[in-house]
């Protein structure tokens, strides 16, 4: 799997989305089935796919498929 | 039943895990075959005899960790290592906490500080990395200790109960929150308990206190560690958001 197929994946698992859907950039907190219940466990789905663990400052800041992008580099992990 | 009871290959942690409750609470359960963290605030040659006990004793892996539970950089980095180790985390004991008794007008901001920041910050900041790691396996049991003054209050405890009080709030909370990724959020009030945090109630005190136990003796740690025991089992796998008290009937 590439990078963005786990980031994908991850979304897809803890958001219920559809699979067969690539998800864009802007897809957002907020939007319809990112609510902050919903939060806990896509940290928990993307720590997993990609075998770290985030900084409560990116947990917060993640807001968005984009911005989760960006906050991955961090952890050495490029798209 | 004695399945149910079978901790073995889990991984907990608990915190003020050294001495009184927090010691047999880890016990407890290593007994079981769970996999340790300790956590202490400043003995690093107690932790490590207390490690090495529980790995002789009950051949379990176990490790441990000196910090304040109030610092949330240390907090992190030690769940950072037990992801590293473990990969996992089925338990979480919050029972690292500080009494300090005055009455209202003795209350420094200082005495207020340090109480909720190990007593309520320590809590938080320990349940957020738990969960996150529980998260993993769809799977967990945190258990709060908090204390029968957090539902009744004391004199000259004000702040000590407000502190407990607000770890019987976050767990009702916490419960809520986590109960869809099946982690499970209880606490635990214990009463007059047989621990050096007692030592110092004067001897008036500690009578009136005594009379109101219907049960006519005190708790020891051991009670609390086998309440701990059923909250951290499949024993307890339908069971959140819910204070137990351990406390000899204090309160009937």
């Amino acid at each position: 799997m590439t990078n963005i197929e786990k980031l994908n994946a991850a979304f897809v698992e803890a958001l219920d989305l559809d699979p067969n859907e690539s998800i864009r950039d802007s897809y957002s907190y907020g939007d319809p089935k990112w609510d902050s219940v919903a939060h806990m466990a896509l940290v928990v789905s993307i720590e997993a796919q990609f075998d770290i663990m985030m900084e409560t400052d990116d947990v917060i800041d993640l807001s968005s498929f984009g911005k989760g992008k960006e906050i991955l580099a961090k952890y050495g992990i490029n798209f | 039943m004695e399945s149910i009871f079978n901790l073995q290959g889990k991984v907990g942690i608990v915190t003020g895990a050294t001495r009184g409750i927090g010691w047999s609470i880890a016990q407890a359960l290593a007994s079981k075959g769970m996999n340790l963290i300790l956590n202490s605030i400043s003995n690093q040659e107690l932790l490590n005899e207390r490690i090495n006990e529980l790995k002789e004793n009950f051949k379990i892996e176990a490790d441990g960790f000196l910090f304040d539970v109030s610092e949330p950089n240390s907090v992190k980095e030690c769940y950072n290592q037990i992801f590293k180790k473990y990969k996992r985390l089925d338990v979480l004991v919050n029972n690292a906490g500080i009494m300090k008794d005055a009455l209202i007008p003795m209350i420094s901001s200082e005495m207020i500080d340090r109480i909720l920041d190990v007593n309520v910050k320590g809590v938080i900041y320990n349940l957020q990395y738990a969960s996150r790691l529980m998260g993993r396996n769809k799977s967990g049991s945190i258990i709060n200790v908090a204390s029968i003054i957090g539902r009744v209050g004391n004199e000259g405890q004000v702040v000590y109960s407000a502190s407990k009080s607000a770890v019987i709030g976050l767990t009702y909370s916490a419960a809520k929150e986590l109960a869809s990724q099946n982690i499970r959020v209880n606490a635990i009030a214990p009463g007059f308990i047989e621990t050096d945090m007692i030592k110092d109630v004067p001897p008036d005190k500690f009578n009136k206190i005594s009379e109101n136990i219907k049960m006519k003796r005190l708790g020891t740690p051991d009670d609390i560690a086998k309440s701990v025991l059923y909250l951290a089992s499949d024993l307890s796998n339908y069971v959140t958001g819910q204070v137990l008290g351990v406390d000899g009937g204090m309160l009937v």
